[in-house]
């Protein structure tokens, strides 16, 4: 049997002391692609950082709620920093105030695939929520790796868009978990379904075996 | 432990009548009223005949500011990220506290009248002052950019693609706000001999061309209100490069050889160096100078303090419609703006002409000037307030609905001031009032370096105090616990 990218064994999570998932018991194999299911506030993000903090070792690519942009820099210097670790400090000095063709192509190539064509140069700050979100989603698809952790990576997007990028995300990355709000591209998307209420998993089942109505449950 | 408001307040009132009655507070001039008719001639006339000389002094001006405040924001920037080491913050801590003109007549032993003097006496207190704000700004960027980047970064990388970044907009608003501070410094540098209006000013008083006077005052005015117009960004290393050139043309009278060393050795107490007693040396500058000079640096600073408060609790209402009309609110805000843009040393020294040295004019400077950035501050945030429809008008609006609402940032900004407001009732002395300034400045005279050092140690205690004092008062009191009171200038004021 394989070892897992991430175990939790009756532990429980939290910021400070307040503990949000307690009792938890999960184990993450590579090659699973995961729907975090559950209101706000049930424990969706701190699952998502304490499985960050557990895979060590492994090229992470993040997609966090807020986007974590740099307001003041372009489109460009967003995506591209995703691979700053690729190169050493003199070198992303040079990026940051004369980014090379071959290095805005290889961002063109990303923001092609996102939907936001030939706006590298825009400052994110003169953005749409949509487009900010895109933004933030070609930063993970530039840097790459073995897994994509993101928490409603497609909340601002219409559900055609969302769609196309969650495969998007999923041909990239060999393993994915993400945390949805739409249990239909929940379904469609995630091998695995994980739901949380209240800090407690309720549901972890292949997505094969749940349809709509017993997900709807964990909205109640 | 929190202290109550009205024990806080009593104390502080119990304090200003304390002062006040320490406080010399005569009008030595005999006729006050005609000094200050044959002013409002000389400012109904404005003399504009030495137009090559004044030409000259506001270069000069915009040099000094554009070269001091360029270095202490390079070197501030430069320093910020270290800031949480005790070495740095307490080395800007103490290059902050002493002010640009104590700075500059220090400087004056070293580098004599060069212009490398007015660029280092701007310089080094803003390095220490924006070291600060850069690092508190570098402390408050979002985490979330942080926290995506890629694992095992070098700490430079992450400063330079993420952290500073976030933080370009304030650090410009700031710098901005930090040149016309360094606009006013310049021009009050003059009043110690270097070639800027300030100078010119001193001269046209001392001489009673009062056109010539009102004529410096309103190419002052002229060059400082539209600052936000003409300051454009990316003509800035146009500027410096401009200002570098226009001081490296000016000359100055070289030191002699060897000035660096004896300066060296005259900072050194005199007892170490000659045959006087450390009794005597101790004697003469703790129980004559820095006692007497920090008691009457205490003593004007408290009572322009209460005046400053005073004043902008009464004027704020002046800029905003609701109270004033949109009529006075434009003539509220054009009397408000002039009065922070005239340097306080400079309205003093302009008070002294018309009173005589005593207290007095250095307490309506002071009072004029920071009760009016005050009232400013808070008059654009009660403008902002959103009033329900049915809202009272008039006194009853200001005393139900602005001041309450407004009252915790009102004594925030008014314990902010004091550290300020005490940094320059130090200085108030170089116009022949009692404070530590007069001591230092007749120590200067007397190349006594020992005795200068000295006491701007004791007014960099002073000040220290003071601030802690303040500190501790905002956050027991809880007054303003989310105000930004230097960055958030301008448009950016909440």
């Amino acid at each position: 049997m394989q070892s897992p990218l991430a175990s939790f064994e009756r532990e429980s999570l939290g910021w400070n002391d307040a503990a949000v998932l307690t009792d938890l018991t999960l184990r993450i194999d590579a090659g699973e692609r995961v729907a975090l299911l559950g209101r706000s506030g049930s424990g969706k993000s701190t699952l998502l950082d304490a499985l960050r903090q557990r895979m060590t070792g492994e090229r992470i690519a993040l997609v966090p709620q807020q986007h974590g942009l740099v307001d003041p820099l372009s489109v460009f210097h967003n995506v591209w920093m995703g691979q700053l670790d690729q190169s050493g400090t003199l070198t992303n000095l040079r990026t940051l105030l004369w980014p090379l063709a071959r290095e805005r192509a290889a961002v063109d190539v990303v923001l092609d695939r996102t939907g936001l064509s030939d706006m590298g140069r825009r400052n994110v700050t003169t953005l749409s929520g949509g487009q900010r979100q895109r933004v933030a989603l070609g930063r993970a698809l530039l840097r790459g790796g073995a897994v994509v952790l993101a928490d409603e990576p497609v909340s601002a997007l219409d559900p055609a868009q969302g769609d196309a990028l969650l495969a998007d995300l999923a041909s990239q990355f060999a393993t994915a978990v993400l945390a949805l709000h739409d249990v239909g591209q929940a379904l469609s998307f995630a091998t695995r379904i994980i739901g949380l209420r209240a800090g407690q998993i309720v549901i972890d089942a292949p997505a094969d075996d749940l349809d709509t109505a017993a997900l709807m449950d964990l909205y109640r | 432990m929190t202290f109550r408001r009205r024990d806080v307040l009593l104390t502080f009132v119990l304090l200003t009548a304390m002062a006040l009655a320490l406080a010399d507070l005569s009008a030595r001039r005999p006729d006050p009223w005609l000094m200050l008719s044959q002013m409002a001639q000389g400012l109904m006339a404005p003399d504009f005949t030495d137009l090559p000389g004044l030409f000259r002094a506001t270069g000069l001006t915009l040099a000094f500011a554009f070269c001091g405040v360029g270095l202490g924001a390079a070197a501030g920037l430069l320093l910020a990220p270290f800031y949480h080491l005790r070495v740095v913050r307490y080395l800007c801590v103490s290059i902050r506290a002493v002010h640009e003109l104590f700075w500059a007549l220090l400087l004056l032993n070293l580098t004599g009248f060069s212009p490398l003097t007015g660029v280092l006496a701007i310089g080094l207190p803003y390095t220490g002052i924006f070291a600060k704000v850069f690092s508190e700004y570098l402390d408050e960027s979002d985490p979330t950019a942080e926290a995506i980047l890629p694992p095992g970064l070098s700490g430079l990388t992450t400063l330079l693609w993420v952290r500073i970044p976030q933080c370009l907009p304030q650090m410009r608003t700031y710098t901005l706000y930090r040149l016309e501070c360094g606009l006013r410094s310049s021009a009050v540098l003059g009043f110690i001999g270097l070639p800027t209006l300030g100078y010119h000013l001193e001269t046209a008083f001392r001489q009673a061309h009062y056109g010539q006077a009102a004529a410096v005052l309103a190419i002052f005015l002229a060059l400082i209100l539209p600052i936000r117009r003409w300051m454009i960004w990316r003509l800035v290393p146009l500027f410096l490069v401009a200002s570098g050139v226009v001081l490296a043309l000016v000359t100055s009278p070289p030191m002699g050889d060897g000035a660096y060393g004896r300066f060296l050795a005259d900072i050194l107490p005199s007892p170490i160096r000659t045959e006087m007693a450390w009794s005597d040396w101790l004697y003469r500058l703790f129980i004559e100078q820095a006692w007497p000079g920090s008691v009457d640096t205490l003593v004007l600073s408290q009572i322009a303090l209460a005046g400053a408060a005073a004043l902008a609790a009464l004027a704020f209402p002046a800029i905003v419609p609701a109270v004033a009309t949109r009529f006075g609110a434009f003539i509220g805000h054009a009397i408000l703006v002039i009065l922070r843009s005239i340097p306080e040393f400079m309205l003093a020294f302009i008070f002294v002409q018309v009173f005589g040295p005593s207290m007095l004019p250095a307490i309506l400077a002071l009072a004029l000037h920071n009760g009016a950035i005050i009232a400013h501050l808070l008059g654009r945030q009660a403008s902002g307030l959103t009033l329900r429809p049915d809202a009272p008008r008039g006194l009853t609006l200001w005393a139900w609905e602005l001041f309450p609402r407004i009252g915790g940032n009102f004594w925030a900004l008014c314990l902010y001031r004091w550290e300020i407001i005490l940094r320059e009732s130090a200085i108030m002395g170089l116009l022949g009032i009692g404070t530590l300034g007069y001591y230092i400045q007749s120590n200067v005279q007397q190349l006594r370096l020992d005795r200068v050092v000295a006491l701007l140690l004791v007014s960099i205690l002073l000040t220290l105090l003071i601030d802690r004092i303040s500190r501790t008062l905002r956050t027991r009191m809880r007054w303003g616990s989310h105000l930004r009171i230097e960055a958030h200038r301008g448009d950016r004021q909440t």
